[in-house]
């Protein structure tokens, strides 16, 4: 018996994943037979890219919600906004601004909707999360696909396809394309450092911190740790939520801007389809579980997850000649690790209830 | 039966089809034809949507898992096509393969889903989209021989759309097919739809059948009256699964293909749609819900292709049909929430 117990305090304990992902991304890496110095950057690279997306999905955690498969929408929502940028020919900084500042309102809105459906779908949050995803991604294919150069006027024709109505699969974002990332960018031997978008993800870690520590920050946590006795505790439990919504959905919206100006190109119909599927991962692969988060889940699931993802389908292609074989282990662990998180938590939230 | 009430998602659906008839009526398009191809994809998607049924009546919520049973009926057809059987002896084997072959993977995806009871949608998402990846490499290094499954130059695995053009392409298609005028009535295809739904129909009256609902409909309550709710609720994940292995066998030889790798990666959520756009909420459902749901499902997507081009915008359809396809599943977790029922 003892045994057991101690096995399940394994399984249990929050190193246990991040373990499993540091051994397994170490024989991938030597079987990769890639440079060190290539896969730290391109780890860098990735963690400036996704940071922010990933850190968005902290506090719908805390506050008892579980993984926010709905950062797409925010994700959308910034999309929308560069292209009406685009659409309309501004350009430089102010196009940027103006993106930010639309992408943040449509984000406001959007995240106030979604936290007022989840409040109706109490303890089903994250199955209704992933479909709010999918349901907000066809109205916006909708909205770019058919509804753009039919009913939307369109004044920059280089968007559109050629037969007039929709927008193209890819849209250059060259004006935009790392403006920042080469702020601050110096470099040791081989290794970049892009010193000024790493501060930022910092930084937006740093906010998350910070609401996490305000009354606003207890209040969630009091709602994610019992709904019923914040309530009588006289905390507005719906009206949490829903500022939780709005502001995941705002963080994505920044994380998926960092995303794109990185990139540079602009994938109108597919940018965001993985968005969360891959982020949720690494906050996983970071030790989080979907009743906890923490900042460091977020900052080392993001180093961990993606040396995995660098390295494995190069390591599929020198064990089975097949680089195939890699991009499905990719996928097999995205899916797989949230699969095991969820029977994980779901089996110990049945034993204790 | 008797409590039947049109529902707010069926009249919307039933309002579209009438008004996409009357569209295609303008355009003079050939309903007759658009009539006789949805009978065949009525019973080509209908036995995907029958197979969430046991599932939904034990309680165990919609199976967005169907990517598991799919697969089991994937592997089952490959080794039919594998060993070269054709016609019926060859479609009989590949069912027969997807018998065992879905026992088996329902029963682990049971004894899973066992374990997280009452949250079993969201974990089905996630064991069907991790299955996928994985099936993948059993796709692309299993040792299968026959020249016409593998990628034709070079490539390891197989192909990714296998034909069934010498093997069972459309065998229960063409069985029994009787014209009337222009119509033309698949019998042989119905008739095997009408077993799966008459073999459900006898499950649920015999008395494993009834422990079924019983622990759907109050798990406390059936515990007390002496049913084993595990082994119930695997017996009925098990016959979900085998069921929705038969339904890719009968979706594929009316496509003609194969489909392989990420293919099943979407295929549960319409068939989920389907099932709830004939009236069920998540709960208990009838047969007749699935039938009624699949068959004004289809015969709208069937619609919208013409009408679709006809507009210029071929993408509209596809765009459309997930639309609705998530709207419905939307709309039905936030009404079954509000009653309060799961809670």
């Amino acid at each position: 018996m003892r045994i057991k117990e101690e096995a399940s305090r394994l399984l249990d304990s929050e190193y246990m994943v991040p373990a499993i992902f540091i051994i397994l991304s170490y024989f991938a890496w030597q079987f990769s037979g890639l440079t060190g110095s290539f896969v730290f950057n391109q780890v860098v690279t990735r963690f400036i890219r996704d940071g922010i997306l990933v850190l968005s999905l902290i506090i719908p955690v805390v506050a008892g919600m579980g993984l926010n498969f709905a950062i797409t929408v925010g994700a959308m929502a910034i999309q929308t906004a560069l292209l009406i940028v685009i659409a309309y020919q501004v350009e430089g900084i102010k196009g940027i601004l103006l993106a930010i500042i639309i992408g943040v309102l449509l984000s406001l809105v959007l995240g106030y909707v979604i936290g007022r459906i989840l409040n109706r779908v109490k303890g089903k949050e994250m199955i209704t999360t992933i479909i709010i995803g999918f349901l907000f991604n066809s109205i916006y294919q909708l909205i770019f696909l058919v509804g753009f150069g039919t009913f939307i006027p369109v004044a920059n024709k280089e968007i559109i396809l050629t037969r007039g109505i929709g927008v193209r699969n890819t849209v250059d974002l060259g004006m935009y394309r790392n403006t920042i990332d080469k702020l601050g960018l110096f470099k040791i031997g081989e290794l970049e450092i892009p010193l000024f978008m790493i501060i930022i993800v910092l930084l937006f870690a740093a906010i998350i911190f910070y609401i996490l520590h305000t009354r606003f920050g207890q209040e969630v946590k009091a709602v994610g740790s019992n709904m019923q006795t914040s309530e009588i505790l006289g905390i507005n439990t719906d009206m949490i939520r829903i500022k939780v919504m709005i502001l995941s959905t705002i963080l994505a919206a920044f994380g998926q801007l960092a995303y794109l100006q990185n990139i540079g190109m602009f994938d109108v119909y597919t940018a965001h389809m993985n968005a969360d599927i891959i982020s949720c991962a690494a906050l996983l692969a970071g030790g989080a579980s979907i009743k906890k988060a923490r900042i460091r889940h977020a900052l080392m699931g993001i180093f961990l997850f993606h040396t995995l993802f660098i390295v494995s389908p190069q390591a599929g292609q020198n064990l089975f000649n097949n680089a195939a074989l890699g991009e499905y282990f990719r996928s097999f662990v995205a899916y797989g690790t949230i699969a095991l998180a969820l029977i994980i938590n779901i089996k110990n939230e049945n034993k204790f209830s | 039966m008797k409590n039947y009430r049109l529902k707010p998602p069926q009249i919307i659906i039933s309002a579209f089809l009438i008004l996409l008839i009357g569209l295609s009526y303008i355009l003079h398009m050939d309903l007759v034809v658009l009539l006789n191809e949805s009978m065949v994809k009525l019973v080509m998607n209908g036995v995907l949507v029958l197979s969430l049924i046991p599932m939904l009546n034990v309680g165990a919520g919609m199976n967005f898992g169907l990517p598991v049973g799919i697969i089991g009926g994937l592997i089952g057809m490959c080794l039919a096509v594998n060993y070269r059987m054709t016609g019926f002896y060859g479609f009989f084997m590949a069912i027969l393969f997807t018998l065992m072959i879905c026992t088996l993977l329902g029963w682990i995806y049971g004894l899973i889903l066992n374990r997280v009871k009452g949250r079993e949608e969201i974990a089905g998402i996630f064991i069907g989209f991790s299955f996928i990846p994985l099936m993948n490499y059993f796709w692309t290094l299993a040792p299968f021989q026959n020249r016409e499954m593998l990628y034709p130059i070079g490539g390891q695995g197989l192909r990714p759309k296998i034909s069934l053009e010498n093997y069972f392409n459309h065998i229960l298609d063409n069985y029994g097919l009787i014209s009337i005028g222009n119509i033309e009535i698949p019998v042989g295809l119905i008739a095997v739809f009408a077993i799966i739904c008459l073999f459900l129909y006898l499950y649920f009256r015999t008395k494993i059948g009834r422990a079924t609902i019983a622990v759907g409909e109050n798990e406390a309550f059936a515990k007390l009256s002496g049913i084993n709710i595990s082994q119930t609720r695997l017996i009925a994940i098990i016959i979900s699964t085998i069921i929705a292995g038969f339904g890719i066998c009968i979706y594929a030889q009316s496509y003609g293909f194969i489909q392989l790798y990420d293919e099943p990666l979407s295929m549960a959520f319409p068939a989920v749609s389907a099932i709830l756009i004939g009236g069920s909420t998540g709960k208990k459902t009838f047969i007749f819900e699935a039938i009624l749901g699949t068959y004004l499902l289809q015969s709208m997507y069937l619609l919208s292709v013409p009408i679709a081009n006809e507009i210029l915008v071929p993408e509209l359809t596809e765009i459309l049909r997930t639309f609705i396809t998530y709207g419905i599943i939307l709309y039905a977790l936030l009404v079954r929430e509000r009653r309060g029922i799961y809670s």
